[in-house]
C-alpha cells in the first residue's frame, strides 16, 4: 500500500468513524404495503417478512440473490437425509442483552404453532420437524419427518424470539404434538410492545403506530455490521402517487416500487432509481383437463389439450416486444420459470417470435380457422397486467384465436381463477425460497390434496413424468443432483407448453442522492441494507 | 315528543337490519378472504384449515345467523388480517378522523359562511361574483386530483408543507391527537382543507341564496328602518336565520365527512377510518368492512337524529310535540 492509498484509507477510516459517530442520521422509508403485525410469526407474507427481519433474525439469512448465507447459524449440514446439524454463533445477545442459545431457537419452533388467528401461519416451514435436540448451547441437531434438502431454506423464514425474554426458565423440551416448559407464549398484540419485540436484529423497536409509521434505533449489542442510520421510520404509503409525491417533497428518503410511468420524473428530480430483476414471473396458463369453460371451438373439443396449440399460442406472442413496448423495459423476457442463475434454473432462452410457424402449427393441429377462448386477468396485480393482457390478446388474433379479456380487481380474480372460471389466465408467481421447486411444485405440479402440490395449478397441468423427477428432486439431499432433477423436470414442463411464461419483472426502489440500496430478487425493503451513496467507494 | 322519538328509533332500526343483510351479502360477493390472504405457498391442507379456522366452509345464511348472534352480544368480530376485533381496530383509528373531520368542518363554516353572507348582501360586485366562481371550482374539481395538486403545490414545488401522514402527536385525555403540536398542524392543514373545498363550497352556496332572500324580509328591512347599524342587522338577524338550513346540511355532511374521508385519507396517508376501510376492501378482511359498514349506518342515523332536534332549537316554529302522528 502506498503512502498515498494509506491516507486515502485513513481518511476513509475516520470519516466512517465520524458518520457512526455523528449524532442523528434518520432515515424514512415510504413501504407501498403494510405489515400486519410486528409479530414476526403472525402472517406469512413480503410486507411483514421485511420489517422482521430488521428486528429479528433466522438461523439462515438470504442475500440480495437469495443465496443462502450464514445468519445465527454459522454453518450447516446434512448428517444424514433426515438430520440436519446447525451451529449456532457465538457471543450473540438480543437487543436486551440476554443471550442467544439453541434453546431460543427450540422456543421459537415451539411458539410458531401455537399464534392464534394467524392469516397464513407458519407452520407449514415447521410441520416437518420430528425432533430437535440442543448437543450443546450453540449446536443443534434437527430431525425432519421426511428427507426435505429445503430444510435450511426453510429455517431462514423462522424468526428467533428470546425464550428468557418471554418468561421461560430452563430447557425447553421439542415435542412434535406441543412443547414442554415453554411457559406462556406472547400472543400478537404483545409484540407492540418494545419489551416483547426483542430480537437479535440489527435494529430494535421503539413504536409501532398502526396505520401510520414503525420506529426503530439501532441494537447496541448487534453481532454484525453496525447499521448506518440512528433512527429508521417505516410508513406506509399504499397509494402510489401519494407515495411518490411524498419522495418528491422529501417527507420520506426511499420508496419502494415507485410506478413504471413516474421514474423518468423521478429521475430528473434529481433522485436515484435502483433496479434489479426480481424472483415474480409472469405467466400465462391455459386449462389442460377435459371440456374446458368459455372455449368455442370447431368439433366442441379443448384445444389446450393439443400440445401443438399450446406451442403455437407461445409462439404468437412477441415477449421482446411486450417488454419494450408495454413494460418500458421494466421487465425481462422469460424463457423458464425463474431467471437465471438461481437454483434450477436452465439459462433457457425465451421462446422465439414466429408467426409463421405458429400458424402452420394451427393448421396441423386442425384448427386453420383458430377458435374462441376468455383470458381472464388481475388489473391491479402485478406491472401493467391489463395491457399485457390485452396485447397477447391482440397477438394471438394473428393465428385466428379471438381472445376475450376478461378483467377484475385482484380480490375476486383470485377466487376466480381459484374456481377455474378460466380457460386461460395471466397471474405472476413470486418463489420466495429462490429455488425452482417452487414454481414446479404449485403452478405445474399434478393438483392433488394429499401430495399438498399443484395449489395454483388452476389449468391442471399434470404430467406424470415431470412429477416423479419432481418428487425424487424433493427427496434428493445432494445439492448437484437435485439441480439436475429439477432442470430436468422444468424442461418436461416447457417442452410440453404446460405453461407459458412471458417475463420476469424488475423491482425498483427510488432515493435520494446520498443514499443507496442493492436491489433484491425477493423485493424485499430491508432498512439495514440501505447505506450511504459512496460510502464503500471511497 | 316521545311518539315521534319511537317512531324514528322504529326506522332507524329498520334501516340498520336492512343495511346489514345488504352489507353482509355484498361483502361475500367480492370474493373469498383466503385466496388473498394465505400465501400462495400454503397446501391445500393449510388453505383448507384457515377457510374452516375463518367460518368461511359454512352457507352464507349460516355465516349470517352467525354474525347477527354475535353483534347482538356485543361482538363486531375479528378481523381476518389482524387477527383483532374489528371494532378496536376502527376506534383505534376514530380520533385521526374525527380530528380531520372537525378541522375540515370548522374551516368550511368559518370561511363558507361569511364569504357566502357577503356573496349574498352584495351579488353583482366583483366580490360577490368571485367568490361564486371560486365555489363553482370548489364544487368541480375532482376530490383526489385536488389533493394530488396541494400536494404538488405546498409540498412539492414550494417544500412549506408536507405531503402526508400524521405528524407528532400529544396525548389528551388519553387520545392521542395532533392538533396541538405545530408539527401535527403542519400535517393537518393540506388535508382538511382538501376535505374542506367541495364542504365550503356548498355552504357559500347555501348561504348566498338564504341570504338573498332573508335581506328581503319585512323584519330586515323593519330592523334597517329602525336605524339598526348593519353590522348588527348581519349578526342578528340574518345570520341567525340562515343557520337553520346551514345547521342542517352540515350535520348530515359531517357524517359524511366522517365516514367517508377516503379519498383525502388515501391521498395524504392519513391514517383514519377511510384509509382502513379501503385497504381492508382490497384485503377482503370481511369482518372490517361489515363492521365498518355499520357502524357508519349507526353514525348517520344517530346524527340525523340529533340535527332533527337541534333544528327544533334554532327555530322556535318546529316543535316536536306536534309531531305525534
Amino acid at each position: 500500500m502506498t503512502l498515498h492509498a494509506k491516507t486515502i484509507a485513513l481518511t476513509a477510516a475516520f470519516a466512517a468513524f465520524a458518520a457512526t459517530a455523528a449524532p442523528a442520521k434518520d432515515l424514512t422509508i415510504g413501504l407501498s404495503a403494510e405489515a400486519s403485525s410486528i409479530d414476526p410469526h403472525f402472517h406469512q407474507l413480503t410486507p411483514n417478512n421485511q420489517i422482521r427481519q430488521n428486528i429479528f433474525e433466522s438461523l439462515v439469512a438470504q442475500d440480495e440473490q437469495q443465496k443462502l448465507k450464514p445468519s445465527l447459524a454459522t454453518k450447516w449440514e446434512a448428517v444424514d437425509d433426515t438430520n440436519w446439524r446447525f451451529t449456532l454463533r457465538e457471543g450473540v445477545k438480543f437487543s436486551n442483552g440476554a443471550d442467544f442459545t439453541a434453546r431460543d431457537m427450540i422456543y421459537s419452533v415451539c411458539r410458531v404453532p401455537l399464534v392464534k388467528d394467524s392469516p397464513s401461519p407458519f407452520t407449514s416451514y415447521t410441520r416437518i420437524i420430528a425432533a430437535m435436540t440442543a448437543e450443546s448451547d450453540h449446536s443443534l441437531l434437527i430431525k425432519t419427518v421426511s428427507p426435505d434438502p429445503l430444510f435450511p431454506v426453510e429455517m431462514s423464514q423462522i424468526a428467533i424470539l428470546s425464550a428468557a425474554v418471554n418468561g421461560v426458565t430452563g430447557p425447553v423440551t421439542f415435542k412434535p404434538e406441543g412443547c414442554d416448559n415453554i411457559g406462556t407464549p406472547p400472543q400478537s398484540a404483545d409484540f407492540n410492545k418494545p419489551e416483547v419485540a426483542v430480537g437479535t436484529g440489527p435494529y430494535k423497536l421503539v413504536s409501532y403506530t398502526r396505520g401510520d409509521r414503525i420506529v426503530l434505533e439501532p441494537n447496541p449489542g448487534y453481532w454484525g455490521e453496525k447499521p448506518v442510520w440512528t433512527k429508521v421510520t417505516l410508513r406506509p404509503i399504499t397509494s402510489d402517487a401519494p407515495r411518490v409525491a411524498a419522495l418528491l417533497a422529501g417527507d420520506v428518503d426511499m420508496i419502494e416500487n415507485p410506478p413504471v410511468q413516474d421514474i423518468e420524473r423521478i429521475r430528473k428530480a434529481g433522485l436515484t432509481v435502483a433496479q434489479g430483476l426480481s424472483n415474480r414471473l409472469i405467466y400465462l396458463h391455459m386449462d389442460q383437463e377435459g371440456d374446458a369453460p368459455n372455449v368455442i371451438a370447431p368439433g366442441g373439443k379443448n384445444p389446450l389439450l393439443d400440445a401443438r396449440v399450446r406451442a403455437a399460442m407461445s409462439k404468437a406472442i412477441n415477449r421482446k416486444g411486450i417488454v419494450e413496448r408495454i413494460m418500458g423495459g421494466m421487465a425481462q423476457a422469460a424463457g423458464e420459470l425463474l431467471p437465471a442463475p438461481m437454483f434450477g434454473t436452465l439459462g433457457r432462452e425465451p421462446e422465439a417470435y414466429d408467426p409463421d410457424g405458429a400458424k402452420k402449427l394451427m393448421v396441423e393441429a386442425g384448427y386453420p380457422d383458430g377458435f374462441e377462448i376468455t383470458l381472464g386477468t388481475p388489473n391491479d396485480r402485478y406491472v401493467n397486467d391489463e395491457k399485457i393482457a390485452q396485447a397477447v390478446a391482440q397477438m394471438l388474433a394473428r393465428i385466428n384465436i379471438k381472445v376475450k379479456v376478461d378483467t377484475s380487481t385482484a380480490s375476486q380474480f383470485f377466487t376466480r381463477r381459484n374456481k377455474q372460471e378460466y380457460p386461460f389466465y395471466l397471474s405472476g408467481w413470486s418463489a420466495s425460497t429462490g429455488d425452482t421447486s417452487s414454481p414446479l411444485v404449485t403452478l405445474v405440479a399434478t393438483f392433488d390434496k394429499a401430495t399438498g402440490r399443484g395449489g395454483t395449478n388452476a389449468g391442471r397441468y399434470s404430467n406424470p413424468k415431470m412429477d416423479a423427477l419432481l418428487s425424487q428432486a424433493l427427496s434428493t439431499i445432494d445439492d448437484d443432483k437435485r439441480a439436475d432433477l429439477l432442470r430436468q423436470a422444468q424442461t418436461v414442463v416447457l417442452d410440453d407448453h404446460g405453461i407459458l411464461p412471458l417475463h420476469f419483472e424488475v423491482t425498483a426502489w427510488a432515493f435520494k442522492k446520498d443514499i443507496d440500496y442493492k436491489p433484491r430478487t425477493d423485493q424485499y425493503t430491508l432498512a439495514f441494507a440501505v447505506k450511504e451513496a459512496g460510502g464503500a467507494a471511497k | 315528543m316521545l311518539v315521534y322519538m319511537l317512531r324514528r328509533l322504529g326506522q332507524s332500526v329498520l334501516a340498520i337490519v336492512a343495511m346489514a343483510v345488504i352489507v353482509f351479502v355484498g361483502v361475500y360477493a367480492l370474493g373469498n378472504p383466503v385466496d388473498i390472504l394465505i400465501s400462495p405457498e400454503a397446501t391445500q391442507l393449510d388453505m383448507e384449515a384457515a377457510v374452516q379456522r375463518l367460518g368461511l366452509d359454512k352457507p352464507l345464511w349460516e355465516q349470517f345467523t352467525i354474525y347477527v348472534g354475535n353483534v347482538l352480544h356485543g361482538d363486531l368480530g375479528k378481523s381476518f388480517v389482524y387477527g383483532t376485533p374489528a371494532l378496536t381496530l376502527i376506534l383505534q383509528r376514530l380520533p385521526a378522523t374525527l380530528e380531520l373531520a372537525f378541522v375540515a368542518l370548522a374551516l368550511s363554516v368559518l370561511f363558507g359562511v361569511p364569504l357566502g353572507v357577503i356573496a349574498g348582501l352584495k351579488p353583482d360586485t366583483a366580490a360577490g361574483r368571485s367568490i361564486m366562481a371560486g365555489s363553482i371550482l370548489g364544487f368541480s374539481l375532482p376530490n383526489f386530483w385536488q389533493g394530488m395538486m396541494l400536494i404538488l403545490v405546498f409540498a412539492v414545488i414550494l417544500g412549506w408543507l408536507p405531503a402526508g401522514g400524521r405528524g407528532t402527536m400529544v396525548s389528551v385525555l388519553g387520545v392521542e391527537l395532533s392538533v396541538f403540536t405545530a408539527d401535527g398542524l403542519a400535517h393537518l392543514i393540506l388535508p382538511a382543507l382538501n376535505l374542506a373545498l367541495f364542504k365550503m363550497s356548498l355552504v357559500i352556496r347555501l348561504a348566498r341564496a338564504a341570504t338573498r332572500e332573508v335581506a328581503l324580509q319585512d323584519y330586515v328591512k323593519f330592523a334597517r328602518a329602525k336605524g339598526l347599524s348593519e353590522r348588527r342587522i348581519v349578526l342578528m338577524h340574518i345570520l341567525k336565520t340562515i343557520m337553520i338550513p346551514i345547521t342542517t346540511i352540515l350535520g348530515l355532511e359531517l357524517a359524511s365527512m366522517i365516514a367517508f374521508g377516503i379519498v383525502t385519507e388515501t391521498v395524504f396517508s392519513w391514517p383514519g377510518m377511510g384509509k382502513l376501510l379501503i385497504d381492508s376492501i382490497n384485503l377482503l378482511d370481511r369482518p372490517v368492512i361489515v363492521a365498518y359498514l355499520m357502524l357508519t349506518v349507526f353514525l348517520i342515523v344517530m346524527i340525523n337524529l340529533v340535527v332533527d332536534i337541534l333544528y327544533a332549537v334554532l327555530d322556535p316554529r318546529i316543535s316536536l310535540k306536534d309531531m305525534t302522528a
